[in-house]
């Protein structure tokens, strides 16, 4: 295992060497020390190699992430994993706002809570958060899933385009456009697959299913309050 | 964006450190604010009031300043002079016919009461820190600031801490929008700002609604009702500390509270060497949410 402590390592060099690992590098496994809420550890990687982050990370850890999985043992700043395109992004803790922001593919899981605009605008990854979420979370998300084993915030799925909503708990309101709908049995092996990937103990039929009412998508007049 | 740390002391073992921890904190978030930083400090009551004053020119200033203000008030004053400030005890009851003496000598004050004084100037929060010697401080709470100006000049008076009343100080993160209408109500109120900064009216309006009677958490609240725009306030009192994020909360916080202590941090680096930090509750304020504690 490659060990580097950022007591002693500037940031630049750490991501710089974890962004040179190959597709075929034999150094899989890092453990990144003292990260002491430095902001943008372990972002831009393009290998699959696996990064632990030993306590809590600042702004953007594991941003723009393809291919790698990087788990955080504590807590992560804001925008953990905006804008992955791939791989695996695990939170021990809690996230701050906007995780997972504009995010095409990969595994978001959140063991704790995320607090505001969890999911803002995402494009196609998958989100489980085995805690709440806060308010104006999946604002405008197009595309993926956002699983949410506890409660909801305000105004979810505001302005929300085709990714899929799974809230197991309480919604404290639905954003413009965002209504429940049915669980149909391809929605529930979606959500199964995700849940057990995530590693959250949850039975896929106590989830509701939120999505978009696609008024919004086109100019009408009568819906004009709502724009 | 600015920065804001804050610790309140549980364990009075802790109060000789407090300068030090802050230091510590406020350095760290100097790439939040890199304008000006500032400190209010509450330390042990010295059975008398205590006044914070600053000058440009403090050689000239604040020389026999001590006696003249003790010919004007007709009793005893004490003048311990650091670098540009000086914290001056006076008489009980003299407080009012202190503050005139100052605006006639042209002297800015920087805030008064019983517990707290405020250092706060332009520049570096290392090169503030040093100069007023943050570290060697002591006391059972402190709120400090680094700023990155938005909304007025960066100047020492627009440099935070606050302080509208006494012993009360607020920093703040983000912009209020409606600042000039509350400047308006606040004035008919006698709570008058003296700057042209959007925080300097939320710290008039706190001051306000506890002279109305408001207890910390009430006027915290009444930030929610009445302040339009973005903020994350925290809040000094001689006892108390306060915090409260507005509905849309993009401003960061951070909290940790240990049996020793309760602290705020803008963001998790702040916070990241204090004592026993691995095992604290540590979480983010929610929204609209007030939190205060007092002793």
């Amino acid at each position: 295992m490659q060990s580097i402590d950022l007591a002693t390592t500037p940031l630049r060099e750490l991501n710089s060497a974890l962004q040179a690992q190959a597709a075929l590098t034999n150094q899989t496994e890092w453990e990144i020390l003292n990260p002491k809420g430095a902001h943008a550890i372990a972002v831009g990687l393009d290998a699959p190699i696996e990064v632990t982050v030993k306590g809590s990370t600042g702004y953007y850890c594991a941003g723009m992430n393809k291919q790698a999985t990087v788990k955080v043992t504590g807590s992560a700043g804001p925008g953990v994993a905006e804008n992955m395109m791939s791989g695996t992004v695990i939170i021990d803790g809690d996230a701050s706002q906007y995780a997972g922001a504009t995010g095409h593919g990969g595994l978001l899981v959140i063991k704790g809570n995320a607090s505001s605009r969890c999911g803002i605008s995402m494009k196609g990854i998958d989100i489980v958060v085995h805690g709440n979420i806060g308010h104006m979370s999946a604002f405008m998300a197009q595309s993926g899933n956002l699983v949410v084993l506890g409660d909801a915030g305000d105004a979810l799925g505001d302005s929300l385009y085709e990714a899929r909503l799974f809230v197991r708990g309480s919604v404290k309101s639905l954003g413009s456009d965002c209504i429940e709908k049915e669980m149909r049995p391809e929605h529930v092996e979606i959500l199964r697959d995700l849940l057990d990937r995530a590693g959250a103990d949850a039975d896929p039929s106590e989830f509701k299913r939120y999505g978009s009412a696609r008024k919004l998508y086109n100019f009408h007049v009568d819906h004009a309050g709502a724009y | 964006m600015c920065g804001i740390v804050g610790l309140f002391l549980k364990n009075e073992g802790l109060r000789p450190k407090l300068g030090d921890m802050l230091t510590d904190m406020l350095i760290t978030m100097t790439d939040r604010g890199p304008d000006s930083a500032g400190i209010a400090i509450y330390g042990d009551e010295a059975g008398a009031l205590k006044m914070t004053v600053q000058s440009d020119t403090p050689d000239a200033t604040f020389h026999g300043l001590d006696v003249a203000l003790s010919h004007a008030l007709e009793g005893p004053v004490n003048m311990r002079v650091i670098d540009t400030h000086a914290v001056l005890t006076l008489p009980e009851g003299t407080e009012a016919q202190a503050r005139a003496f100052m605006v006639e000598k042209g002297i800015r004050i920087m805030g008064a009461g019983h517990s707290m004084e405020i250092f706060k100037e332009v520049g570096l929060p290392k090169d503030v820190a040093a100069r007023f010697h943050l570290r060697q401080m002591g006391g059972s709470h402190g709120i400090g600031h680094t700023r990155m100006a938005t909304e007025s000049a960066v100047t020492t008076m627009g440099a935070h801490p606050f302080s509208t009343g006494d012993d009360q100080c607020l920093v703040h993160n983000g912009s209020l929008s409606n600042h000039n209408a509350m400047r308006r109500v606040l004035t008919e109120k006698g709570f008058a700002p003296q700057t042209h900064n959007d925080t300097e009216v939320a710290a008039c309006y706190i001051s306000s609604r506890l002279a109305e009677g408001a207890n910390l958490g009430e006027a915290l609240e009444g930030t929610l009702d009445d302040l339009d725009g973005f903020f994350t306030f925290v809040v000094g009192t001689k006892n108390g500390f306060g915090v409260v994020r507005d509905p849309i909360a993009c401003k960061p916080a951070v909290m940790a509270e240990t049996e020793d202590y309760v602290a705020f941090g803008s963001e998790y680096r702040a916070l990241a060497n204090l004592p026993g930090i691995e095992t604290a509750r540590v979480w983010e304020p929610e929204p609209a949410t007030v939190y205060f504690w007092e002793r």
